[in-house]
């Protein structure tokens, strides 16, 4: 794949950004801070759907209870942030295994209304057990420990931006690790044509089970981090618009490319804090505009553009 | 719990399954026919409640006379949007379908919100709908009944419409091979054109009946998105009596589950939503998707 170079390229380059930002705003940590963590979040629904092809109108439930696990925790006492975000791995990797064979099942447009149903079934459930989630008005009075016992969070939010930092880039080097992989070879073709897989002898539905989880997990870290930073779970973060968003924010990057999604969301994070400024109808109609013009102006997301350029610039010759 | 109680828990059902039907048919004709995955159809529905709000709240029309607006407003703005925008969307990908379609939610409800505000609508309801009848001892509103006979007609009428005429004729032809219609000479374009916007008016009249039953605010194109799908998967898309069907059977659920179990009521659709995608992929008509 020709794609590899730029692969490689892209880490060094997105931390090198990162830390540029991280010294020209420093006003700004925040905001960045929940920049990575989306993008993380949007790199595990770019796995699912970039990849194995699978499109989810649910994937928020993963996010939402990584968060609720870091909540729950906390609030019991047990607080160190690495701990709780292996636990939140766990959590959601597990529930991803229980719902994986119900997604696996049918076509695209099945396992787009079961994704839609099982995220509201968990946004309902997580509203009325209030005991656990505490409802409508979220969790917010759990207790979040120093990093290894080393590095509290900070009201600045310095903490906060280098460990969603470095939780970013791990799971950008395990999904560039799963993608580059035979399995990984083997989910795109699942994602080009299931059917030929199928009679290759790939295991179709259990690769897709696997990414499932995968994806899930991954999900629930980000959705740890959020909770973390933050210091915060709420029903919103496993609703069906955050969910929405993980979709959208990959199409915008171009699916299926790990420094265009993570650009993606950047894009879309900034452009919704600057929306929302304004107002919040603003920002959907604002959203629902980008949206609708990507589809024809950009359909490769941005990570097509430069290949678009390129055919752009070479035709008058 | 009362018999009588429980037949007035099932009344409300039946009639909010008459207006799931309304709002889902277009969308179960573009799914069935066109494969394209509408998650906006509940904006045209949105639409047709508006041009109702307008027309009796604010310039004080007479409801039966704003009925049939709403319907043509809605079908007039489906027949623009298919033409100038949508059609160039039919070819692309399900992911870019999904994309443009919760686009198009997105600003639609904003645009709403921005004209209207995002408070509730209420209208006046004319006295005959706030009269109760009396059915085999059941008190119903006029509001209920008129809603059921709408979506009884409707249904009638497109039954009609589709195993009865030319236009029916064409549309089912176009459905099962395409290429072959058009080799005989069938503007498929058109036709689906044609499809579309008749769809987008049964929304609207859907959503100009639903604003003295379930309210109306810019939520409305996302809020009755999952249920107004559900009745389309269930019902198998492109079939007009297996969406009654689950409309009806939808209906009828939530209503009765909400009554019986509120503190549960709210999971019984979602999983009956999960349950029949794993065991009837194709859903009730069992064509596929």
């Amino acid at each position: 794949m020709t794609a590899s170079a730029p692969i490689r390229l892209a880490l060094p380059v997105l931390i090198a950004i990162a830390m540029a930002c991280y010294l020209a705003f420093p006003d700004y940590l925040g905001l960045m801070a929940s920049i990575l963590i989306v993008a993380a979040f949007a790199l595990s629904y770019d796995l699912l759907q970039g990849y194995a092809g699978i499109v989810s109108l649910g994937h928020a439930v993963f996010f939402g209870i990584g968060a609720y696990t870091v909540a729950v925790l906390g609030s019991h006492g047990i607080s160190e942030p690495l701990v709780t975000l292996a636990a939140a791995l766990v959590v959601s990797g597990a529930v991803a295994g229980l719902l994986a064979r119900i997604v696996v099942v049918g076509n695209d447009f099945t396992r787009l209304l079961v994704t839609l149903g099982v995220d509201f079934l968990f946004h309902e459930a997580a509203n009325k057990m209030r005991w656990l989630t505490g409802g409508a008005d979220g969790l917010s009075s759990f207790e979040v420990g120093p990093i290894a016992g080393l590095f509290a969070f900070d009201f600045r939010g310095q903490t906060a931006f280098f460990y969603a930092l470095g939780v970013l880039v791990l799971i950008y080097l395990a999904v560039w690790r799963i993608t580059t992989s035979p399995f990984g070879l083997a989910l795109r073709g699942i994602r080009d044509n299931a059917r030929r897989m199928h009679a290759v002898g790939a295991p179709v539905a259990r690769h897709m089970a696997v990414t499932y989880v995968l994806s899930g997990a991954i999900a629930g870290m980000a959705g740890a981090l959020l909770a973390q930073t933050s210091n915060f779970a709420s029903l919103d973060m496993l609703g069906f618009e955050r969910s929405a968003e993980a979709v959208m924010m990959t199409a915008i990057g171009g699916t299926g490319s790990i420094p265009g999604v993570v650009l993606g969301a950047t894009l879309f994070t900034w452009l919704k804090d600057a929306l929302s400024a304004l107002s919040p109808k603003y920002w959907h109609l604002g959203l629902g505009i980008v949206l609708m013009a990507s589809v024809f102006v950009l359909p490769e997301g941005l990570a097509g553009l430069p290949a678009r350029l390129g055919r752009l610039l070479r035709r008058p010759r | 719990m009362n018999a009588s109680g429980l037949l007035t828990v099932l009344v409300d059902g039946i009639a909010y399954g008459m207006l799931l039907f309304l709002f889902s048919i277009g969308l179960s004709i573009t799914l069935g026919l066109m494969r394209f995955i509408n998650l906006a159809h509940g904006a045209f529905a949105m639409g047709g409640g508006y041009v109702l709000v307008v027309l009796v709240g604010m310039a004080g029309l007479p409801f039966l006379l704003a009925l049939p607006v709403a319907f043509v407003a809605a079908g007039l703005l489906g027949a623009a949007l298919e033409l100038t925008v949508i059609r160039h969307v039919y070819r692309k990908s399900e992911l870019q379908q999904v994309l443009f379609s919760i686009g198009l939610a997105f600003a639609a409800g904003a645009i709403a919100n921005i004209l209207f505000g995002p408070q509730q609508q209420p209208i006046p309801l004319p006295g005959w709908a706030t009269h109760m009848v009396t059915v085999l001892g059941i008190a119903i509103s006029g509001y209920r009944l008129f809603v059921m006979g709408c979506g009884l007609v409707a249904l009638g009428l497109l039954i009609a419409l589709f195993n009865h005429t030319l236009f029916g004729a064409r549309v089912r032809a176009a459905v099962d091979k395409r290429v072959t219609a058009e080799g005989i000479g069938i503007n498929v374009g058109r036709l689906f054109a044609a499809a579309f916007s008749l769809g987008a008016a049964f929304a609207g009249l859907g959503g100009a009946l639903a604003v003295g039953f379930l309210g109306l605010d810019p939520s409305f194109p996302l809020k009755y998105l999952v249920i107004v799908l559900m009745v389309v998967a269930i019902g198998g898309p492109g079939s007009i009596s297996g969406s009654f069907v689950a409309a009806l059977f939808l209906g009828v659920a939530d209503a009765l589950f909400k009554y019986w179990l509120p503190e549960v009521g709210g999971f019984v659709i979602y999983a009956i939503l999960v349950a029949v995608m794993i065991v009837l992929p194709k859903g009730l008509a069992g064509k596929p998707a």
